[in-house]
């Protein structure tokens, strides 16, 4: 009997896929989505007692609704992917890098600071300039930083990029209440907002159209970056095994410090489209948490630019289809982020489906055993 | 394959930022749009049904039909802060009084002080909204913003600065004159305070008041100002400590605010701070609470004295009422006492000292007849001395010049001069533990 324990075949069991079709991958994710949105309407049915049609017409509407809604939904999707693509390198490469919160802010500081203490000193031009430059700068300090301790003494960058995030929240803190207006409330406001003295050109009446073009640009750079040039080679072997890229005489740390340092640029020039392009202000929370985001974004996109325009999309449309959902509806705000988790939950487990496949015990299985077990 | 898929992604973005060009193209007139009667080419197509209506109208406020009329609302947090639920009970009630049908009411909870605000605001003017009122303080420059951009809404904004030096038609603040609520409040702590020395339960010259404030400025300064002249002209010994926690709504940060005070020996504890956090920490420590925005009364039975509120239902029916009658709004508007903006909650007797109802009933008599001032300048000293004079920073500018003479007549005009409070004076007697962060 104990001789037979090991060959029983479990009720369930998974293993790995291997190669599928791309026609089965995107079936599993478009099931992915229709599940999710079956979900979605159960349970806003179930709470609201709204027909789900009406709850999918309105979270079109929330994205798509107005003109403006159209704008905002492409220039949510602009900082989400900018961000995103920032990330990039330094995933591909291996290098955790969940730090992009911080290095936007940071940036966004550096935008405000010159906005700030430059108006009426220089002339506008000069002061953007200088705003375009220490923003960059400054995005790549804060992810040059956990880049020289892991390349010098192996650090763990995972928790490095968090805390520094921690960092840039405090520093901004601390320069909101050196800023406030008026003193004691704790809050900056509009900068400049009756000069709107070093806020970033705006291309004919589009308010968001520059910030769309800026980061439309980047994706394209971003794409040849990784897969045409010689340093996105490099970034590849790094990621795919570092000995392999000793062993072919490329410099590791090298490598890692200067993909971060353009990690962190990246990030700064989204902080430089937020506060000087479209927010003009300052606060602890003005990334919005999309330095997080990004990582998802990033990651089901496989490190791809251009299906990150699709993944950040996504995001985007569900977070603003959810918000109109709940104002529509009368619901708390919380409504819509649990909207937006049962539908993430679906797309990050879609990914599991394509990876691996779930092994029923079939019945023959089962009855072959039965019958082994009697015959012992 | 991978590539076909993305070069698909790529022109389905393409499009979909064409899409967005186009619909601008007919649409992108409204930023910079003269602010005449007659620019409907600003309209979008979900505002096209009540475009008729305003092109009838001539002047500067158009008239909207009562069935017609839609007004946004903006909250900074929801209705788990004691704050913004006063809000929306006080548009819930408006809204039924006035007879209007809920739809017309929208709501749009946990907007930010940045520039998600100026976005809702936009987005109800959009949504065919005549009025939209935010009832945060940094929504302020986002609301001008809008304003600046849809000069056919009226916006209204609560607790601001600008709007009276600001010399926009359809930008208006509002507030009430809470301080002289927060003084009636600080009586019922006053009475309660000498209860308790009577009782034996401390003496006189422990008598201390602790109060969790939010931020630094006039705002918070003038009410604990108040509550605290309101609690020592019925208790002269009495003390205060005032704590910031930099933050309107954080409950752990309030709710520790309240211990530390209570460990540093306050014998009750009033707060201007949105949260239940001070509130339930009273109510574990068993320490008498005068609240603010509302009764605490179901979650604090024990503690709970009673609790100051500005009642903004009869703003709100003000400001509609304007718009549909075509007046102009007020570019400040101070609510008060006399036209039921001001309001105190019922006394919980379990907890107050007896006799508090009327008391407060007699104080807000003298207040209204005008016998008595809260900030009466023989009630206090700055630095040791007495003032006869005082220079406010009224008009908002960056660098906070003092514009306005306050002091006249022996007393602090608070929240004559515009609808905010501007009282900022360091009166002797209130010890401040921390600066905000």
């Amino acid at each position: 009997m104990l001789m037979n324990k090991p060959n029983r075949v479990p009720l369930v069991h998974i293993s790995k896929r291997g190669a599928i079709k791309w026609y089965a991958v995107l079936a599993v994710r478009i099931a992915a989505i229709l599940l999710a949105l079956i979900v979605c309407a159960v349970v806003t049915m179930a709470l609201t007692g709204e027909n789900p049609l009406s709850i999918y017409a309105t979270m079109f509407k929330g994205a798509f609704g107005t003109s403006r809604k159209i704008w905002n939904l492409c220039q949510n999707l602009a900082l989400l992917l900018c961000v995103s693509l920032a990330v990039t390198p330094a995933f591909k490469m291996k290098f955790w890098n969940i730090g992009a919160e911080g290095q936007v802010l940071i940036g966004g500081l550096a935008t405000a600071a010159c906005m700030i203490c430059l108006a009426d000193k220089l002339p506008n031009w000069l002061v953007i300039i200088l705003m375009i430059v220490s923003s960059i700068v400054a995005g790549a300090i804060w992810g040059g930083i956990p880049a020289l301790f892991k390349a010098k003494w192996n650090t763990n960058e995972t928790l490095f990029t968090l805390m520094m995030n921690y960092v840039a929240t405090q520093l901004v803190a601390y320069f909101v209440i050196v800023w406030e207006m008026p003193k004691g409330s704790g809050k900056i406001g509009i900068i400049n907002q009756s000069t709107e003295f070093g806020w970033l050109p705006q291309i004919g009446d589009y308010k968001y159209l520059l910030n769309i073009i800026v980061v439309a640009v980047i994706v394209i750079a971003m794409y040849v970056y990784l897969n045409y040039t010689k340093h996105g080679y490099e970034i590849s072997v790094v990621g795919e095994s570092e000995r392999t890229a000793r062993y072919v005489g490329i410099k590791v740390e090298r490598v890692i410090i200067r993909t971060m340092l353009l990690s962190g640029a990246v990030c700064g020039i989204a902080g430089l489209l937020l506060v000087g392009g479209t927010d003009h202000t300052i606060t602890t929370t003005i990334a919005g948490g999309r330095g997080f985001t990004a990582v998802m974004v990033s990651w089901m996109a496989k490190f791809n630019p251009v299906v990150m325009i699709l993944t950040s999309f996504l995001l985007v449309f569900l977070d603003r289809g959810a918000s109109e959902i709940s104002t529509v509806f009368g619901l708390n705000q919380s409504f819509s982020d649990i909207l937006t988790g049962i539908i993430l939950f679906f797309i990050i487990g879609s990914e599991f489906f394509i990876s691996y496949k779930i092994n029923f015990r079939s019945r023959s299985e089962r009855e072959a055993e039965k019958e082994a077990a009697q015959n012992v | 394959m991978k590539k076909f898929i993305a070069i698909l992604l790529a022109v389905a973005m393409l499009v979909c930022f064409a899409a967005c060009t186009d619909n601008d193209a007919n649409n992108s007139a409204s930023p910079s749009a003269s602010p005449s009667a007659s620019d409907e080419s600003t309209a979008t197509p979900a505002e096209g049904e009540n475009e008729g209506d305003d092109t009838n109208e001539g002047g500067d406020v158009a008239t909207v039909d009562k069935s017609e009329l839609k007004v946004g609302f903006i909250f900074l947090h929801d209705e788990n802060s004691t704050y913004d639920l006063n809000f929306i009970n006080a548009a819930r009630q408006a809204c039924e009084d006035m007879g209007f049908d809920e739809a017309q009411f929208i709501f749009r909870t946990n907007v930010p002080e940045g520039q998600e605000c100026y976005e809702a605001a936009a987005d109800l003017a959009d949504a065919g909204c005549s009025i939209v009122f935010a009832d945060s303080f940094g929504h302020e420059d986002y609301m001008i913003a809008a304003a600046k951009e849809f000069p056919e809404v009226q916006f209204c904004h609560a607790t601001g600065t600008r709007a009276h030096t600001e010399g926009l038609d359809n930008y208006h603040n509002a507030f009430a004159s809470i301080y002289e609520g927060r003084y009636l409040a600080g009586i019922a702590a006053g009475m309660k305070l000498n209860e308790m020395i009577e009782a034996g339960e401390f003496t006189a010259d422990e008598a201390k008041i602790g109060y969790v404030g939010a931020y630094t400025y006039a705002e918070v300064i003038s009410g604990y100002t108040s509550f605290f002249l309101g609690a020592r002209s019925v208790c002269p010994s009495v003390t205060m400590e005032v704590t910031f926690t930099g933050s309107w709504y954080d409950e752990t940060a309030e709710k520790e605010a309240a211990n530390k005070l209570i460990s540093n020996g306050c014998k009750l504890i009033s707060q201007h701070a949105d949260s239940m956090g001070a509130p339930t920490a009273c109510e574990t420590a068993g320490v008498p609470n005068v609240s603010y925005n509302g009764s605490t009364i179901s979650a604090c039975p024990n503690t709970f004295i009673v609790s100051s509120r500005i009642d903004w239902a009869p703003y709100f029916e003000y400001m509609i009422n304007c718009v549909l009658n075509g007046e102009e709004i007020a570019a400040d508007w101070t609510g008060t006492l006399e036209t039921g903006s001001v309001v105190l909650t019922e006394v919980n007797e379990a907890a107050a000292a007896e006799g508090t109802a009327d008391a407060i009933a007699a104080a807000e008599e003298a207040l209204i007849a005008g016998t008595t001032h809260v900030f009466d300048v023989s009630t206090f000293t700055v630095g040791g001395e007495t003032l006869d004079s005082y220079m406010a920073d009224v008009d908002t500018d960056a660098s906070f010049t003092p514009d306005t003479e306050a002091i006249s007549d022996g007393y602090f005009h608070e929240s004559e001069y515009r609808s905010a409070p501007y009282f900022d004076l360091r009166i002797d007697g209130i010890t401040l533990l921390d600066e905000a962060m």
